[in-house]
Formats: structure tokens, sequence, C-alpha cells
């Protein structure tokens, strides 16, 4: 009993550790009141935290990361849903097939994903940079979008639509007076995770950053090969509290995690 | 049949290539109230389905109220169908369930108000309104969805096992408000069940059912006293069915001989119709149940076992004890297919 107490114990705090410590660690790092990235920091002091908000090129690339964190994900929701829509409630010929392909993304690793687009997109196609963030951001969000919809649109039973289609709707209609209201839930959890997946993610931007183009985890990869200055941790902090107050919001108004 | 409101004419209705409904044709008329009965799978669904537009038949023509609409979409067919399952709108509540399709009619607000507030009259459902469905029991959850395809006021009103979700005692609650809210509207009604007490109770005319074929039509007392087929009369509650070949009654297991010799090939009592207590056939009791009028009796007999019910003022005989019957040619339905 001591025994198994003790060992419980030790597993939480492990994980705890493991989850949570590296959080701490950037917390920390960033209030340093020294000039470089170190742990334990050389004192305390909240300028890092304040120059973040003064560095030029992080203010641009904060702005495209969020309008592709955000406008790529309502994009990716403007073609995933319908897309669930169609592979949850029409037998179509070779389903399993556009399915696979959906969730490609998720399987593919994002550093073959950025560099297949880099290859056979902008180069040959002439996408500007930016272009081919915001396609390869819809492209990477678009499989989050129709695995999460579609699982809440398989507990909602299709006879409603036909009740309302008996009523008086059309097809379209039913759609967005019965099938949408019903989901709202699962598209705001769909919109959240693909946020969060768009803002954090770096293997394929790296490929698809120009002069001036960057996103923002991008950006402070290359400010750190510079500058070896606190504030990157800083950075890191307030994004990582910006997640997670997202998520909690989330998870609060909505019961979130049901729908992941 | 020129008075038929509603109209199939050699309706054929499929799954790919798996044929449901081969061929039905089925004249109903105005205002009347029909019962489709029959076992799980026979095609009852699929041809309301077809009724309602939500399935394009494979040929075949649907007539309603002397208009073809076979290839008339379901949104404009002005029938109203009450599922099963409700499928209420469980993000609307009860007023908003009703006046859905009022709402996309464009009505003046006024009137949507109006009309909504006495559909929930109808169904009893006055001070519901605010409710949304999860909060309301299973009997106003079926009387909600009822209303809401009422209000619209559907030529026809089709109707998948109402009350077959009900507890037995709402069941035959809603038995009647649906008997009086067809009275009330007049409207054309035609509602699936399996139960065939329900069918007899409640409808005009019944169509029995069988693999997508109808197997009998007739008012209640057609099919509870005449049935015309073996299939109708075990649905129809004739729980003993013999062969007749001269004057032998003949079964899988056996044959005796009768006093009788019938015209008809097949001969059908219902246990109350056998004789007990005297007669020409003797039977083991096999099982025995006290029914409040009657007492049911399994005769294990020489054509297998007869099922015979004794009016209780015969004394009870215990199991195993053998027990004098009689099937006699009066109270037997014959049946010749
Ligand atoms: N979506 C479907 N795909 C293929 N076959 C179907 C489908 N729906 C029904 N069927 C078949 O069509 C036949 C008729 O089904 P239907 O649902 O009309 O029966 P039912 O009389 O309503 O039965 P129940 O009393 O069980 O509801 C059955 O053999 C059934 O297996
Ligand atoms: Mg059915």
């Amino acid at each position: 009993m001591q025994m198994r107490s003790l060992s419980t114990w030790l597993i939480l705090g492990l994980t705890l550790t493991f989850l949570i410590g590296p959080f701490i660690i950037i917390i920390f790092a960033g209030a340093s009141a020294g000039n470089s990235l170190a742990f334990p920091p050389d004192g305390l002091s909240l300028k890092w935290y304040l120059k973040v908000f003064t560095v030029e090129s992080f203010r641009a690339s904060f702005l495209l990361s969020m309008f592709l964190a955000v406008v790529g994900t309502l994009f990716a929701l403007a073609l995933g849903v319908p897309a669930a829509y169609a592979l949850n409630r029409y037998k179509l010929p070779g389903d399993e097939l556009i399915r696979t392909i959906v969730a490609a993304p998720i399987i593919v690793p994002g550093i073959i994903v950025g560099l297949a687009l880099l290859r056979y997109l902008v180069v040959p196609l002439n996408f500007t940079v930016g272009m081919a963030l915001f396609f390869a951001h819809t492209a990477l969000i678009l499989p989050y979008a129709v695995r999460v919809v579609s699982s809440s649109l398989n507990n909602l039973r299709s006879d409603m639509e036909e009740a309302a289609v008996l009523l008086g709707c059309t097809r379209v209609q039913a759609f967005f007076k019965v099938v949408l209201p019903n989901i709202r839930g699962g598209v705001l959890a769909a919109f959240i995770l693909g946020f969060v997946t768009s803002f954090n993610q770096v293997p394929v931007s790296l490929f698809l950053s120009g002069p001036g183009v960057r996103t923002l985890p991008i950006d402070m990869l290359s400010y750190m090969e510079i500058t070896y200055d606190p504030s990157v941790a800083a950075l890191s902090a307030l994004l990582a509290f910006m997640s997670v107050a997202i998520v909690f919001t989330a998870e609060r108004l909505l019961g979130f995690s049901r729908y992941v | 049949m020129s008075d038929a409101f509603v109209r199939l004419r050699d309706l054929t209705l499929s799954y790919g290539n798996t044929v449901a409904v081969p061929a039905l044709n089925l004249d109903i008329r105005e205002g009347e109230l029909i019962a489709l009965l029959g076992p799980s799978g026979c095609g009852k669904t699929t041809t309301m389905r077809a009724i309602a537009g939500l399935l394009s038949p494979t040929s075949g023509s649907i007539e309603i109220d002397g208009r073809d609409v076979t290839r008339l979409a379901a949104n404009k067919r002005g029938i109203g169908l009450v599922f099963q399952s409700y499928a209420l709108f469980p993000h609307l509540n009860a007023f908003e369930n009703v006046a859905f399709g009022l709402r996309l009619q464009k009505l003046p607000e006024a009137e949507i108000r109006a009309k909504t507030e006495a559909g929930l009259a109808t169904v009893g459902l006055t001070g519901f309104e605010a409710r949304k469905p999860a909060e309301m029991s299973g009997g106003q959850q079926q009387r909600l969805a009822l209303a809401r395809s009422l209000v619209m006021e559907p030529k026809v009103l089709l109707l998948d096992e109402p009350l077959s979700n009900l507890d037995a005692r709402l069941r035959l609650e809603m038995r009647t408000e649906l008997q009086r809210v067809q009275k009330e509207t007049g409207v054309t009604m035609v509602f699936v069940t399996h139960d065939q007490g329900e069918a007899l109770a409640m409808a005009d005319r019944i169509v029995l059912m069988r693999d997508g074929k109808i197997e009998q039509l007739g008012t209640p007392a057609d099919l509870y006293d005449r049935p015309e087929t073996a299939f109708a009369a075990e649905f129809m509650g004739f729980e003993n069915i013999l062969r007749s070949e001269g004057r032998e009654l003949v079964s899988d297991q056996g044959r005796v001989t009768v006093g009788y010799e019938s015209a008809a090939p097949m001969l059908a009592w219902r246990p109350g119709a056998v004789e007990i207590g005297s007669g020409p056939l003797q039977g083991r009791v096999i099982a025995s149940s006290f029914a409040g009028g009657h007492r049911e009796y399994v005769l294990d007999t020489a054509l297998g076992p007869i099922k015979a019910d004794a009016p209780v003022s015969i004394p009870e005989v215990a199991l195993g004890e053998t027990l004098a019957f009689d099937l006699p040619e009066g109270t037997a339905r014959p049946l010749f297919a």
C-alpha cells in the first residue's frame, strides 16, 4: 500500500515535470535580468517581456501567423465542413480513399509536405511565398477540420434533416438551419485545434519563408541565430499562455475535450 | 375508385439491386386513417418514405389529390411525416420546433405565433413553449413532433410507428389522442405499426403487408374476422391453422379424423374458438396460464401443440392431465391460401 502510493506519486511527479517543466523553465528564462538566455536566470526582471513588443520583425511575423491561423483555419473549415458532411451522409464512390487522402497531412511529416509544396507549387507555378504559406496552412488544418467535424456529425441523426426537408427546407437550408447549429461545438473545436496547429507550425513553414515573409516561430528561430537574448523565451512563454488561455476558455464554454 | 386521394400505381422501390417493394398498388381515400401493418422488414417504412418523397421509386407512380407527384421534391409535396425517433430539432425549443415550417413559408409573425400556439394546444402542450426537446418526456416529444407536422396542414400525415417508444399506458392515451386529432382536422393519415391491436383499434382500413406486397386490405373487422390467407390469419391471432383433407385435419405432426368435410383447404381457429372440456379429440396440458377472463392452455395433441382458451367456469386442469376438446367446423375460419 505504502509502496503503491509512493510509486503513484513518483509517476505523477515525473509526468508533471515533463509536461510543465519546460513551461516553467521558459517563463523564468524569459524573466531574466541578464543579457543571455540561461536557466536559472541571473536575477529577475520583466524587461525581456516588454522588449518582445518592440521588436519590429516579431510584430510583422506575429500578424502573419495570426492571419494564417485565423483565415487559414476559416478556409479549411469552409472546405472541411462540407467535405465531412458529404463523407458522412452520402455513399460516395471511393470515399475510403478520400478519407485517407484527407488524413494524409496528419501522417506525413510536415517537413516533407513543406518540401513538396516548395518544389511543386512555389517554384514551378510561381506562387508567392505568402500564397504558398496560406495554401500550406489551409491544407495542414483541413484534416483536423474534417476529422473533428465528422465525429460530431456521427452523433447527429440524419432523420432530422429529412424532417426539415419535409417541413419545406431545401437540402442546403436544412444544412444551415438544422445541421450546423447542432455541430457548432465541433466546428468551434476544429477551429481552435486548427488555429493552434497553424500557429505553432514549424516544419512546413520553414521551407516557405522568404525575405520579410516569416511566420512567428520561424522568425523566432532566425532571431535566435543572431541574438541569443532571453526575449525569445519571453515570447514563447507569452504564446504558450495564449494557447492555454484559448483552450481553457473553450473547455469552460463548450467542453472542448469532448470533440477532440 | 375515383375517390382515391393518394394513389400508388405499380410502385416499385429498391435499395441498390434489392427490390424492397415490388409493384405496389394502393388507393387511400381523403380523410381516411390507414394502418400499414406487417412484420419487421416487410417494407412499411420504405413505402412511407416513398410517399413522402425521401426515396425515389424505381418505377410506378404516386398521385396525391389528383396530381402526379412521383418526381416532385419532398419539400414541395405538402406531406407530413412523424418519425419513429421524432427527429425533433434539439437546438430549438418547443415553440420554435413547431414554428420551423411556418417560418420557412415567410408568414407574418403574428400568424406564425397564432398557428404555433394553436398547434401546441391541439396536442396539449400549451405552457411547454420554452422547453427544449431534451427536457420533455417521450410522450411530450412525440406530441411535439405531431404538432410540428400538423401546423403545416399537410395533405397527408404519415406516422412511422408513432407509439412504439411509449409505455403501455401512454400508448393507449396517444391512440385516442391521434384519433381525436384526425377527426378534428380531417387529415388523411397513414400510420405504420406492427402491433395488430393498435391497427385494429385505430384504423378505418388496414393494409396488411408481407414481403413488400399487400397480403390483405380491409376494415379492421374484415381482417379480424375474415382473414383470407394463412399469413393474415396467423397475424390476426388465429393460432391454430390446419389443413383439411377429406374428413381429416392435418398438420406437419400428424392427422386426426373429424366429423365433417370442409370445402376449404385450410381451417383456422382462434384459441377462443376451440371447444374445451368435451369432444372427440384429446390433448395433454403442457402449459397453462391465467389471463383474467379465461385460462389459456397449450395442449399436446396428435396434431402438435393446440392453443385453447377455457372459460374460468371450467375447473382448472393440472399440467400433464388429459383434456378433451373439439375443433368444430362452425367456429373455424376457412382459408383458401
Ligand atoms: N437503407 C437500406 N438499404 C438497403 N436495404 C434496406 C434499407 N432500408 C431497408 N432496407 C430493406 O428493405 C426492406 C424493407 O425495409 P423497411 O425498413 O421498409 O421495413 P419495415 O416494414 O419498416 O420494418 P420495421 O417494422 O422493422 O421497421 C427490408 O428487407 C430491409 O432490409
Ligand atoms: Mg420501419
